[in-house]
This record gives C-alpha cells, sequence and structure tokens, in this order.
C-alpha cells in the first residue's frame, strides 16, 4: 500500500533535528534507514506528519574505537558493520549476527541505531548489544546521556528513549582478548524475522566456560539476557549435566510469546536446542 | 488541504531529473510513474519480495521502503540504465539461456540483486548465490534456473578475468 500523506524535513545538523523533535513531539517519526518505518509507514501502522530525515547528518555514522570502546555510529548500515575489519576484531559477534538481518537489499538501507529505537525483540542488534553489556548514546537539546542496553529495552516496542531524544552511538566495551562469541538463529526462510535466536559470548580454558553472556532473540517482550543459563555455565566444563542444568535455567529466563506457527513450548524447545548448539560451538 | 509536495533533483540512469513529487511517493512509483521507467516493477510494497530492487549511490535497495525525496542528491539506476549501459549483458544472455525466467516479473530485481553478487563476491558458492537472493522472490522457475544462470556468470567472469 501507499503512505497516508506526512510532510518531509532533511535535517542537516543533529541541533536541528533535535529542536523539529521538540516542536513536532509525537507527530514526527525520526527517518533513518526507513527499512522498518516505511514498510509500517506503507501498511498504515504508524501515520505521522512529519518524518525528519537524520541520514545527512554528519558524523551520526561510521565506526571508530577509543581507549575503552568500539563506538558504531548510530546511522552505520547492518552491511558496513557485516564487513567491517574493525567488528570483526573487537566484536565478531555483531559480524556473526549481520548475515541474519533481511537481506542484502535491506542491510544496505537499515541502520543500527533504527534498530535499537525500533526495539523490535525479534531483531539481531538488540539481544546483541544486551549481550555484549553495550551502551547507548542518547541525545536531547538539553544534553546527553548514557543507558545501558541491560536497562534501555522495557518493554515490547518500549524503550528508555524520549519522543524529543536521538540515539546517536552504540558503545562496546572493549576487552583486552575478545571472547569468543557464537550467533545463531532458526527462521523459516533465510532473512525472515527469527523464531528464535541466540547471542553466546565467552572464554574457553581447558575446556571450562568464563564471562558467558547469552542473548536471545524473540525468547520475550524485549531482548533478553539468560541470567540463569549463564550462571549456569559460568566456570563449568560444558558437560551433558551442565548443559542440561543451562537448558533447564531458561525457563525462569525466557518469557516468550507464541507466534501464527510456533506456540510459547516449542520457543522455548527450540531455544534450549539453540543453547546446546551454541555452546558446543563455542567450545569446537 | 493541500498535500505537502518537495522539490528533488537527482541523477537517474546518468540524466539528471527535476521534479517535484509528494514525500510519501515512494522511490518505485516515481521511477514508474514519474519518469516512465517501467522495468522496474512493484510487488508487495511492504520490502519482501524484491521486485522494486534499484541501485542508489551503487548499492541495491528496495524502491518500496525508500522515499522519492531520499533520493535527492542521489544517482539512480534501473535495470533501463544498466541495460542500456550492457554492465549486464553476460548476465542477461545467461538468464536467457538457461530459461531463468518465466513471466519476467521479478527479473529486473532479480537481475539488479544478482549484479551486486557478481561484483562483491566473485568467488560465491551457489549456497551463497541462494542466500543472497533470498530476498527476492521467484514465482515461476523455483529458482534453481536463476542460480545456474548466475553461477555460469560468476565462472565465464572469472574465467574471463583469468584470460586478462
Amino acid at each position: 500500500m501507499k503512505p497516508s500523506p506526512f510532510d518531509y524535513v532533511r535535517a542537516t545538523n543533529l541541533t536541528e533535528a533535535l529542536a523539529l523533535l521538540e516542536r513536532h513531539g509525537e507527530q514526527a517519526q525520526i527517518l533513518a534507514g526507513g527499512q522498518t518505518l516505511i514498510a509500517t509507514l506503507n501498511m498504515r501502522l504508524s501515520a505521522p506528519d512529519w518524518l525528519i530525515d537524520i541520514t545527512r547528518i554528519p558524523g551520526l555514522s561510521g565506526i571508530t574505537l577509543t581507549e575503552t570502546h568500539l563506538v558504531i555510529g548510530a546511522l552505520t548500515t547492518h552491511r558496513e558493520i557485516e564487513r567491517s575489519a574493525l567488528v570483526a576484531q573487537y566484536a565478531p559477534l555483531l559480524g556473526q549476527a549481520a548475515p541474519h538481518i533481511a537481506h542484502a537489499a535491506i542491510r544496505n538501507s537499515g541502520t543500527i541505531g533504527g534498530s535499537i529505537a525500533f526495539a523490535d525483540p525479534a531483531a539481531e542488534w538488540p539481544a546483541c548489544c544486551v549481550a555484549l553489556d553495550a551502551r547507548f548514546v542518547i541525545q536531547a537539546l538539553s544534553g546527553e546521556r548514557r543507558v545501558s542496553a541491560r536497562t534501555f529495552f522495557r518493554g515490547l516496542y518500549d524503550t528508555d528513549r524520549a519522543a524529543h531524544e536521538i540515539i546517536t552511538a552504540i558503545e562496546i566495551p572493549r576487552e583486552r582478548a575478545p571472547r569468543r562469541s557464537v550467533f545463531m538463529e532458526l527462521a523459516r526462510r533465510h532473512g525472515d524475522y527469527a523464531i528464535v535466536g541466540v547471542a553466546l559470548l565467552g572464554r574457553v580454558d581447558q575446556g571450562r566456560l568464563s564471562d558467558v553472556a547469552i542473548g536471545y532473540v524473540g525468547a520475550g517482550a524485549t531482548p533478553l539476557l539468560a541470567q540463569g543459563a549463564m550462571a549456569a555455565l559460568e566456570g563449568q566444563a560444558a558437560d551433558a549435566d551442565v548443559l542440561a542444568r543451562a537448558k533447564a535455567a531458561l525457563a525462569q529466563d525466557l518469557d516468550p510469546s507464541g507466534d501464527l506457527y510456533n506456540s510459547p513450548a516449542t520457543k522455548r524447545h527450540l531455544a534450549a536446542v539453540l543453547l546446546e548448539r551454541a555452546v558446543k560451538q563455542l567450545l569446537a | 488541504m493541500t498535500l505537502p509536495e518537495a522539490e528533488i533533483t537527482l541523477t537517474v540512469n546518468g540524466r539528471s531529473v527535476r521534479r517535484r513529487v509528494e514525500p510519501r511517493q515512494h522511490l518505485i512509483d516515481f521511477l514508474r510513474e514519474g519518469l516512465d521507467l517501467t522495468g522496474s516493477h512493484v510487488g508487495c510494497e511492504h520490502g519482501v519480495c524484491g521486485a522494486c530492487t534499484v541501485r542508489v549511490d551503487g548499492r541495491i535497495v528496495r524502491g518500496c521502503l525508500m522515499l522519492a525525496v531520499q533520493a535527492a542528491g542521489c544517482s539512480v539506476e534501473t535495470i533501463e540504465g544498466v541495460s542500456e549501459s550492457g554492465e549486464l549483458a553476460d548476465l542477461q544472455s545467461a538468464f536467457h539461456q538457461r530459461n531463468a525466467l518465466q513471466c519476467g516479473y521479478c527479473t529486473p530485481g532479480m537481475l539488479l540483486c544478482a549484479a551486486e553478487l557478481l561484483e562483491t563476491t566473485p568467488n560465491a558458492t551457489r549456497a551463497q548465490i541462494r542466500e543472497h537472493i533470498s530476498g527476492n522472490y521467484c514465482r515461476c522457475t523455483g529458482y534453481q534456473a536463476i542460480v545456474d544462470a548466475i553461477e555460469t556468470t560468476l565462472t565465464a567472469r572469472r574465467a574471463g578475468r583469468t584470460a586478462d
């Protein structure tokens, strides 16, 4: 379908975009890559009066390294992350997750900031950011603040970002030696939203796991950190007993709702299957 | 109520174009209806089928997930442009030979999508070909012949490079 009418403004700097957001409030939507927003406009699931295009604002795109963090500008596309040597070195999990996001043409346009702001629990970046303990840089006219990914996602499509704020960057803590990582998801067809997916991080020393972090895609109203399963695996050799305990802990960690094809029970089962596969791959 | 309008200037298939558009108009509708470039097709209109695939600043995008106003200042290429330039003549010929189309509705998008793979992944495997075109639906061929055609072109181009 075609979107209902709206007006469009291309912001040339961040202050202008923030001022427009302040003025138009809930009547305005920020347009970044547009790969979700324009689809929802087409289906008339939303009908803003204004689209504020932030894609030409300088400085919001690109991947850089600071003393403490890998910094990914909010307008960095999925494709740029997929191909980034810095990401491959400092946050390989993101490079592993990127190919699962939709299709090439959509990865060319869609942005990480847009994905975080939209906060779809079935999307890849939010769960990765939760697992990586990333933080988001959020800008308002009144100033800048940083929020942990682990507290940013509050409910279904509900986040800590206020309507007058813009996410400008994603900051991922640098590690002296990056942990091993595995990203896996189950989908009916390549590029579809995942039924369920997992982002696993950890170190392996003589068969024992440490610094384990597990983020789940599509297993609740928000991206979830599977803290029970993390505790079950931490410091352990992942033998059959330990894996069974970790999988059992997912019962408390996850809270999936059913969809057209999969009941909550099916998703719980698949989440446990994925965990075992991911741990085995991490150890391999 | 008068609908909002914006004036945009962009390059389409190498020609500079200036038009007034409604901000809500999709790039694909602008190309088809505003410029009569009807080679690109409209399918699902929510980014799933890939029939509207065009190139913007050298990268493939969904013409239904981009507004014409967003393309202001950009360089857009459609199947008409790349057919005229001959850039994809070998791929198009392979599609003919392998019978990689029947109704042809998906073909312009499929060709532009495949072209990006030819460009970026010259050693692509069949699995990579399938993954790359997974966002472009074909309802006639069952994909086998399309994968064959793309693979044939990849192989021929590699051989061509070796011969150079």
